[in-house]
């Protein structure tokens, strides 16, 4: 059976649409792979004389594992957002006869192979190896080795309970920072001293192997609660079925000022609010505004002023890029009905566009506090939203032209390429470097306040030319109709 | 109304389709049958200008389809739930079609009202999107935007699928009214031979992309397409 399964598994890789051309990324990610396994062996092998400098009177042994603690709750963060339970296309099989719970066996089972679970072993086998050198007994460390492997594993399922307890809401992230964040300030200030309690926890069992019965115990049940939650989901109307949202309905009235473009406004309100994909880009606006109180604080951002445009650029148009960077196959799965419907692409794109423009002045007036951070700061935020406007709309827009990746909009956002081909990693190229470079020559040649003039200057010129722009575009999009209508219709 | 002239297409060099001529009239209520890849939604996609044809082209009101967009005002079609908005309720779909075919939501709400017994309660006011409804209910969501705005033309690809008996019906109902009563061009594919018989006044089969049958709709046609297609069954 196990067989079957594996093979179902690798048809389902290698003949998936995206296969060849999601090969870059795939090369990408195997990059990020070496890089932390190489980061991970090289912490196991300078474990030990690094700890042995840093801490001289203190037993690196002991010292380590007061650090578990630590590891496991940054584990498990990082789990919770990067390892997902690999999935399996079950429909079909329901009918057919497999025991249900082999299928969650095997589901479970092929997690315990996730990346997530070996990348320590890179660390813990040389700090093993290490230390057996170092003459420490063999029994005890290799006993060691096992209770730190077995932690990994339960920190593998206790994810996959978290997450399906915590649901698939929105900010779902938010129970899981706030207990690592409540654990690590008991820790911290020494409320209760977990750390030193794992510790003691770990040497014991090292110390004493019969004690390893523990952690396995807590392994076996973690996998049989699983086991429970999965098996009760194995069926058609509970979670393969997909939940009915209540509708959250709202008079958008306020559009009609917008006059023709009011049914394309609404439409993408509703699209931006009810869908996870794009309500997640209405989430980034909020950390992007923050994003300037990591450099500002700084004193050694403060004499370099490309800096301010940076991250002007960034804060007032991260809706911008983000919403922008997917026009318009945020439609693409009613892209055909669009296109066989009375509507002129221009009311349709110039919705796009105030949308977009209008998001740049909300942040920068958000962002106006920014100013206590010094004047040029506000100044430089003002040039950067006025070519926002003036340029980077129509640079959004234009690329959108070649899009032709279709978005399943229910699909959870985080570290979702889905729709991300090679034209977006361009089309973010012009938008944040072009600035730098025309403000760093006018800064470098006169001074700041003519840099950032000649970035109001271009926005300008932008929008003075709004309607000759927009026909343009509008005419790029006209003659790749049937390529995008061709391409939306395929599933990636 | 429509004219078909000389009308290719091929992928790849195979040929999908291929009408030397065909000539709907205005009010004509007409079938498209034929097994699948036979051409239907390939020609109903042409009609849409959702493709580009090899060769030849269609006129819609002496309007070539895939060189204005002046055929669009007077067009409608429902082919399959790509043509819904997931995100959407029914009537939010409805209204924003109205509006796209210059209807407020009063005219809206008049022609929506008539379908009432069609919906069956199943559809307006249920406080659930689109994507949440049932394939029926949504296919019948999507037929009945199709008629909003007093559409010249209306396309409808497989409407009788997915929907149960009574609905099947009523909809044969509502076609026939359509053509008969309000002189609109009705256009519809079907696998099932007895609901096109009853609904339509011509019957066009398509086989590997050409029309090998136009039949105009008589007590003999459900036997004659019967026998034709079970005629290609035996070979």
């Amino acid at each position: 059976m196990i067989k079957h399964f594996l093979n179902l598994e690798w048809k389902q890789f290698t003949r998936s649409a995206s296969f060849g051309k999601s090969l870059g990324l795939k090369i990408l990610m195997g990059f990020f792979a070496l890089y932390f396994i190489l980061m991970f062996l090289a912490l196991g092998v300078g474990m030990f004389p690094m700890l042995k400098k840093i801490f001289p009177e203190r037993d690196p042994f002991v010292m380590f594992n007061s650090f578990i603690f630590y590891w496991i709750l940054g584990d498990l963060v990082i789990r919770f957002f990067f390892q997902k339970l690999p999935v399996m296309s079950v429909k079909p099989l329901l009918t057919l006869p497999i025991k249900r719970g082999k299928i969650v066996n095997f589901v479970l089972g092929k997690s315990a192979l996730s990346f997530f679970n070996f990348l320590p072993l890179f660390a813990i086998v040389p700090f093993g190896v290490t230390l057996i050198f170092n003459n420490y007994n063999v029994s005890v460390i290799l006993i060691w080795m096992l209770t730190i492997f077995s932690i990994t594993l339960i920190n593998n399922y206790l994810n996959f309970i978290i997450e399906s307890l915590s649901a698939k809401t929105e900010l779902s992230f938010l129970p899981i920072i706030g207990v690592s964040g409540c654990l690590f300030a008991l820790n911290h200030f020494e409320i209760i001293n977990i750390s030193e309690l794992l510790a003691a926890g770990i040497q014991a069992v090292a110390n004493n192997p019969l004690l390893l019965v523990v952690p396995i115990l807590i392994l076996i049940g973690l996998y049989l609660f699983n086991f429970k939650i999965l098996r009760d989901k194995l069926f058609l109307d509970s979670s393969l079925k997909t939940k009915t949202q209540e509708v959250n309905a709202s008079n958008l009235e306020w559009t009609k000022k917008f006059g023709d473009i009011a049914p394309f406004m609404q439409l993408d309100l509703k699209l931006l609010w009810r869908n996870k994909r794009p309500k997640s880009s209405v989430w980034m606006l909020f950390l992007g505004l923050f994003y300037g109180l990591v450099f500002y604080p700084n004193p050694t951002y403060q004499d370099k002023p490309f800096f301010f445009i940076i991250i002007g650029i960034f804060i007032t148009g991260i809706f911008l890029i983000n919403f922008g960077q997917f026009i318009p196959a945020w439609d693409s799965g009613y892209y055909k009905m669009l296109m066989s419907q009375n509507i002129k692409y221009k009311q349709y794109l110039k919705s796009k566009y105030t949308l977009m423009t209008l998001s740049v002045i909300i942040l920068f007036v958000l962002s106006i506090p920014y100013v206590y951070f010094g004047w040029k700061i506000l100044l430089a935020h003002f040039g950067a939203a006025i070519y926002n406007i003036g340029v980077n709309t129509y640079v959004i827009l234009y690329g959108g032209s070649f899009n032709r990746k279709k978005i399943n909009l229910n699909e959870k956002a985080a570290f979702n390429f889905q729709g991300t081909g090679a034209v977006q990693w361009i089309i973010g190229l012009p938008l944040i470097v072009f600035p730098i470079i025309i403000f760093s020559i006018f800064n470098y040649f006169f001074s700041f306040e003519i840099g950032v003039l000649a970035l109001i200057i271009l926005g300008l010129i932008g929008i003075v030319f709004h309607e000759k722009l927009m026909k343009f575009i509008t005419k790029k999009y006209l003659a790749s109709k049937y390529k995008m209508i061709a391409a939306f219709d395929q599933e990636n | 109304m429509i004219t078909t002239t000389n009308l290719s297409k091929k992928y790849n060099g195979n040929q999908v389709l291929n009408i030397e001529h065909l000539e709907i009239p205005k009010g004509q209520s007409f079938g498209l049958v034929g097994n699948n890849g036979a051409g239907k939604t390939t020609y109903f996609s042409l009609l849409l200008d959702l493709i580009q044809p090899t060769t030849g082209c269609i006129t819609s009101n002496d309007i070539q389809v895939n060189l204005s967009e002046d055929w669009k005002p007077f067009t409608s079609s429902f082919i399959d739930e790509s043509f819904l908005i997931g995100y959407l309720t029914a009537e939010e779909y409805f209204y924003f079609i109205g509006e796209l075919r210059g209807q407020n939501k009063a005219d809206v709400d008049a022609l929506v009202n008539e379908f009432e017994d069609f919906f069956h309660g199943e559809i307006l006011h249920q406080k659930k999107y689109l994507r949440d409804l049932s394939k029926g209910n949504q296919k019948k969501a999507g037929i009945v935007a199709a008629l909003i705005g007093n559409p010249e033309v209306i396309i409808l690809d497989e409407p009788f699928a997915n929907l149960d008996p009574t609905t099947q019906i009523r909809l044969k109902n509502i076609i026939k009214d359509l053509a008969e009563q309000k002189g609109v061009t009705v256009l519809v594919s079907s696998h099932d031979l007895m609901h096109v018989t009853d609904v339509c006044e011509r019957i066009v089969v398509l086989e590997k992309g050409e029309v090998v049958k136009d039949i105009a709709t008589s007590g003999e046609t459900l036997h004659e397409l019967e026998s034709y297609f079970a005629a290609s069954a035996e070979v």
